[in-house]
């Protein structure tokens, strides 16, 4: 099959994040999975037993979430590319329901990313190449490896972390229309400078939160979408790429080759230009990640992605609405965030954001991250089938 | 020095990794490269990451080099050696490969760092079997020996 005739033959019927996000001591990653599942499927007005496809990420999760959830699907992928996994498993949802593998694909996100609630130990061996080649020069968390990249895009290109405060603050002002933001209170570009420094050059506010929480989205046919409740969001073109693991790999530190080759996949099989994506969710693990996605998706030029964002341009009110749940630096991020863009890209398709709702909104990009810009996948959604 | 007295972590070479160690040990950095397409290419691999080809060969580098990019990281992982603020380089060898180091005998401040600028490999002896390649700003007389 062509990749350009899954086109809109695929449609996501169900969203929901878990009950609660943010801090949840009292809950354990599975028991995440599970309240998002099941509040996904009461979106989509569908029964755990419609369900015959598992997609969730996460070491073993595969086993575990079918079993936790009493869900036997037939079709099933615990594909783990990091925060972008996710929108990866869309695009394998949609090429398995159009090709008649399975009919209702459930894609389940859980993670007790702060609290470490029943999270399964992900350490690498003292013989990986992680441990021999990087983990004795101090590397630890994520911003000690993300810096990299906008140290070298400040060198090249004069990008300044002011332009990346402003990414910061034009997100908050979006969380702060959010009531499940966990961060709301308004912040300026001062306060993103002057917050405490983590790894320069990232400040704390240029970091995403660490929050606990769960996301699940439900797909089906185009056909069978007609009969559900909710008006059906199309799955218009996808693309997915990963290029390294360890950051010492990454091909360039400049420009993100993950991203730019699935969003060049994703606006061909979708039919669409950038000027056609009326809301934009861009994963923002860090300030900098979404100044490195509008380059390598084509909003701008590359180097001019520091500019772009200038003048709260993705804040609300600006002509480019970016992140509009509050983003990973505001609203939540669990660890693996993909979900959280396809949750809100959805709602604002369907007119349910209320006082951030992008008015007329018909077309939608999700472009997730992972690893250490090590993979990228890109979704373009829409409340046509063939806009 | 002892190995029960260094707390960071320590590489365990592979099979594949092994002669990198032990030449870092004997103060000699070592790159691959592929005699088949010309790739050089770090850390050691058994083939060729471009071409397949396992017509690979050990190659002595220099030890010189460039700051490719760098962070300053102020919250070092619990029992890093080094004291915090200390610099995370990605240094862009003579030869072509990139490694991920630190960047030591400067002053950890963003201001008086830059990227490009020309950078020496120096050894650190963490255990008996194992030695650090770590990199510092290149001195007067880059051609001298180590």
């Amino acid at each position: 099959m062509n990749p350009r005739e899954l086109r809109g033959k695929v449609a996501v019927v169900g969203v929901a994040e878990s009950d609660e996000l943010g801090r949840l001591p009292h809950k354990s990653a599975l028991a995440l999975h599970m309240e998002a599942s099941r509040n996904a499927l009461e979106d989509a007005g569908l029964r755990p037993s419609d369900v015959d496809a598992v997609f969730t990420s996460g070491r073993n999760m595969a086993n575990d979430v079918p079993e936790y959830l009493g869900i036997r699907p037939r079709f099933v992928d615990g594909t783990q590319i990091g925060g972008a996994s996710f929108l990866l498993h869309v695009e394998h949802a949609a090429t398995a329901i159009a090709s008649g593998l399975c009919e209702v694909a459930l894609i389940s996100h859980g993670e007790s990313g702060y609290s470490r609630v029943g999270m399964p130990s992900v350490r690498w061996g003292p013989d990986s190449v992680n441990l021999q080649f990087e983990q004795p020069y101090g590397v630890g968390g994520p911003p000690t490896r993300y810096g990299f990249v906008a140290t070298r895009h400040m060198h090249e290109f004069g990008t300044t972390k002011e332009q990346m405060a402003e990414v910061a603050v034009a997100t908050r002002k979006w969380a702060s229309l959010n009531p499940k933001a966990f961060l709301r209170d308004p912040i300026t570009v001062e306060d993103v400078l002057n917050s405490r420094p983590i790894c320069w050059p990232f400040n704390l506010l240029d970091c995403c939160l660490v929050t606990d929480g769960g996301g699940a989205v439900v797909l089906t046919s185009a056909e069978r979408a007609k009969d559900l409740p909710k008006q059906p969001v199309y799955v218009l073109g996808t693309g997915t790429c990963v290029t390294h693991q360890m950051i010492s790999q990454m091909p360039s530190y400049s420009e993100w080759e993950a991203a730019r080759v699935a969003g060049e996949l994703a606006f061909a099989r979708a039919g669409v230009k950038q000027r056609d994506i009326d809301v934009a969710e861009i994963y923002d693990a860090f300030t900098i990640v979404p100044i490195l996605a509008l380059e390598a998706l084509g909003f701008c030029k590359k180097g001019e992605g520091g500019p772009f964002v200038s003048g709260q341009r993705t804040a609300p009110g600006g002509d480019f609405p970016m992140n509009t749940n509050g983003g990973g630096l505001s609203y939540t991020h669990t660890g693996m965030y993909g979900i959280f863009l396809l949750i809100e890209a959805v709602r604002q398709l369907r007119g349910e954001c209320g006082s951030r709702q992008v008015a007329g909104a018909r077309t939608a990009l999700c472009h997730g991250l992972g690893g250490i810009f090590s993979s990228a996948a890109t979704v373009i959604l829409s409340t046509e089938p063939s806009p | 020095m002892a190995e029960t007295t260094y707390r960071g972590p320590v590489p365990v070479p592979t099979p594949e990794t092994k002669p990198f160690w032990e030449a870092a040990k004997q103060r000699v950095l070592l790159v691959q490269e592929c005699e088949t397409c010309g790739h050089r290419y770090f850390y050691p691999r058994p083939l060729c990451p471009r071409c397949f080809s396992s017509r690979v060969r050990w190659l002595r580098c220099s030890g010189r080099g460039r700051l490719h990019t760098f962070v300053v990281n102020h919250r070092p992982p619990k029992d890093f050696p080094l004291p915090a603020p200390y610099v995370i380089a990605i240094v862009e060898l003579e030869e072509g490969p990139r490694m991920l180091t630190n960047l030591v005998g400067v002053d950890p401040d963003p201001k008086t760092l830059r990227c490009d600028m020309p950078v020496e490999v120096v050894f650190e002896d963490i255990t008996e079997d194992i030695a650090l390649p770590r990199f510092r700003p290149a001195t007067e007389k880059p051609d001298e020996p180590r």
